[in-house]
């Protein structure tokens, strides 16, 4: 029994962790229209910055800070943040597309720079040597991992809630405004090119937040953790509970990383010897139908986005509508 | 140096073949299409399956055209590959990429270009298995150009690089020169005012994926004559692919030749400096080059 929860524990976290990602995705993608194609990138950034400045003092290679952990976790949201600046301050001006090559070059370049780069952050071997915050305190076993589930969970809520805020402020109008019209809000006054990098940094940081998160669990990152599937992983997510809703966004993490975690254990389980090298390949195709079918079939998503009509708009639009 | 020059165009040579499609359906489809690599991995393989199935019914097809390490039967096989993959691209953009298109915006085909990718690349995968595969097992000797500094170039590597020279001037022939380059430029320009003047868009953008997808099978092929050929090999060109068609400007296919022989060229030049587990980056440090100095590209135009 114990086993069972403690197992769930683990699930939920992780789970909860990658719903952070996905409402950091949301941001840019649902609320914005931003096309992020190196979503690992950032996540990796994240988690390689958290355990590089927390960390205790590393032969070889940049590390051994060991700050106080959440001003560590604060570091790597600054690192992904960082780095969207540079990408978004190139590529923003330009048409859709650039951004998505820019992005997805930065997750390519990302993996190769931490595998190769010893010096920096221990290359292929990875940042090992993190103490967990409050280990001392809690210990290694179920009672830490429970402990430290409450506090993502609390961490999701709190993004979830700043996200909601943000979505039915000003700037959350503005965001949905330049990405259904951009001349329509150029013509306002409004700054597109500006807005739009506020809230490609500010996804960006979220995904940092959850790379944080992700790194601290596992007190240990290496660039196994920095592949393109966790991009597709987490946009699937995305696509699937609803691109422009945050709830949507949540529950689809939760979703496909059960349908994730269970394909990859059914096929551990049932499937031949022979074909247990395929694996992976089986749960790629997997992943890529997924998308596909959803942008084919229902490219809304399950929980769809919630249109804000603003009905005084539309009484003033027929009032004057004669003309 | 003048070795890395010469491997540099000859990368050039298969990455400019895989650019052009590329800016063409960037350009007229208007979406950044990240499957567009897997299309040279399917040609590939299916030259791989086509070269097995000829010299097993022509054997006499299957001796080597000394010096090259090519037989007569890959030759016919990357014809049949070149109209297969375009056929491929055809059907994949009315399954999946035709109903997306009518269904979402521009980036939700985006999306399902990376969606498609991923199931091209395993299904591959799953068919021919993980471990490298080659069109000729015998040893292809080089050519010893100069011993000092050494120099050495292979006989297929020059057939690879005339082959595309060729079919780059044979398309610059279509293009500028054919009621139907113009009606295919005409598209790129403006696709209203084109259909207004009686050019069938549905038409030109078959054609296009049968083009682009006709080059991206003599690209894969050549990448497989000059490397090897594995499933994943479509994850390692993306990205240089699509450096070249940013560098040569998006829709420009002139841009396109150019910028797959300076990626090519950039990238063997690099291993000068950087330690050769760099190179998969610098096609990105290129692209950031290219939008910190010229966003459009060389040949390219701003539109949004």
């Amino acid at each position: 029994m114990i086993g069972v929860i403690s197992y769930l524990v683990f699930f939920a976290t992780t789970a909860s962790i990658l719903a952070i990602a996905v409402l950091g995705l949301n941001l840019q993608w649902g609320n914005t229209g931003l096309f992020n194609g190196g979503v690992v990138a950032f996540f990796g950034a994240g988690a390689y910055a958290t355990l590089i400045l927390g960390g205790a003092a590393q032969a070889g290679h940049l590390g051994g800070y060991g700050i106080f952990y959440p001003l560590a976790l604060l570091g790597g949201m600054v690192a992904a943040g960082l780095m969207a600046w540079i990408v978004g301050l190139l590529t923003l001006r330009l048409r859709h597309d650039y951004l998505a090559i820019a992005t997805f070059g930065v997750a390519v370049a990302f993996e190769n720079l931490m595998r190769n780069a010893e010096w920096l952050a221990g290359g292929a071997k990875g940042v090992r040597g993190f103490e967990r915050p409050l280990r001392t305190a809690l210990g290694d076993g179920f009672i830490y991992n429970l402990v430290f589930f409450v506090v993502v969970l609390l961490i999701l809520i709190l993004t979830y809630l700043f996200l909601q805020r943000l979505v039915v402020s000003p700037f959350g109008r503005l965001l949905r405004a330049i990405r259904e019209d951009e001349e329509a809000a150029q013509s306002l006054g409004k700054n597109p090119a500006r807005i739009r990098l506020i809230a490609f940094i500010t996804g960006s940081v979220i995904l940092g937040l959850a790379g944080g998160l992700y790194g601290t669990f596992y007190a240990f990152v290496s660039p196994q953790d920095v592949l393109p599937t966790l991009t597709f992983q987490i946009w699937a997510m995305l696509i699937v509970g609803g691109a422009g809703n945050n709830r949507g966004a949540i529950f689809g993490a939760f979703l496909i990383w059960g349908a994730w975690t269970a394909s990859g254990w059914a096929l551990s389980r049932f499937a031949p010897v022979e074909v247990q090298l395929y694996t992976g390949s089986v749960q790629f195709i997997l992943i890529g139908s997924v998308i596909v079918g959803m942008l084919m079939w229902r490219p809304q998503g399950f929980l769809p986005e919630r249109l804000v009509v603003s009905h005084k708009g539309k009484t003033k639009r027929k009032q004057h509508g004669e003309y | 140096m003048i070795q890395h020059l010469l491997d540099g165009i000859l990368t050039g040579s298969y990455l400019s073949l895989g650019a052009i499609g590329l800016t063409l359906v960037m350009h007229i489809l208007r979406f950044a299409n990240f499957s567009h690599a897997e299309l040279l991995s399917l040609g590939a393989y299916a030259a791989l399956v086509c070269d097995a199935l000829v010299s097993g019914l022509a054997p006499f097809l299957a001796v080597k055209l000394a010096p090259l390490s090519l037989t007569g039967s890959l030759i016919l096989a990357i014809l049949v590959s070149m109209v297969l993959t375009g056929l491929s691209a055809l059907l994949i953009d009315r399954l999946v990429f035709k109903r997306v298109r009518e269904k979402g915006q521009e980036l939700s085909m985006v999306f399902a270009s990376f969606g498609m990718a991923l199931i091209m690349r395993n299904v591959i995968g799953l068919i021919f298995g993980l471990s490298p595969e080659l069109y000729s097992r015998d040893i292809a000797f080089a050519t010893v150009l100069s011993r000092d500094p050494l120099i050495l170039i292979k006989p297929d590597q020059v057939f690879v690089l005339g082959a595309a020279l060729l079919l780059m001037f044979a398309l610059h022939l279509v293009l500028s020169r054919t009621t139907f380059g113009y009606a295919l430029r005409a598209v790129a320009e403006n696709p209203s005012l084109a259909q207004v003047n009686g050019v069938n868009l549905q038409r030109t953008i078959m054609a296009v994926w049968l083009i682009g997808g006709g080059l991206a099978a003599v690209a894969g092929v050549f990448y497989g004559i000059s490397h090897q050929l594995i499933p994943v090999m479509g994850r390692d060109l993306v990205l240089p692919i699509f450096a070249a068609t940013i560098v040569g400007g998006i829709g420009s296919v002139y841009g396109a030749v150019l910028g797959g022989f300076i990626v090519g060229i950039a990238g063997n030049l690099a291993l000068l400096i950087l330690p050769s587990g760099y190179t998969p980056s610098v096609p990105f440090l290129m692209i950031l080059a290219v939008l910190m100095i010229r966003p459009h590209g060389l040949f390219g135009e701003a539109r949004a």
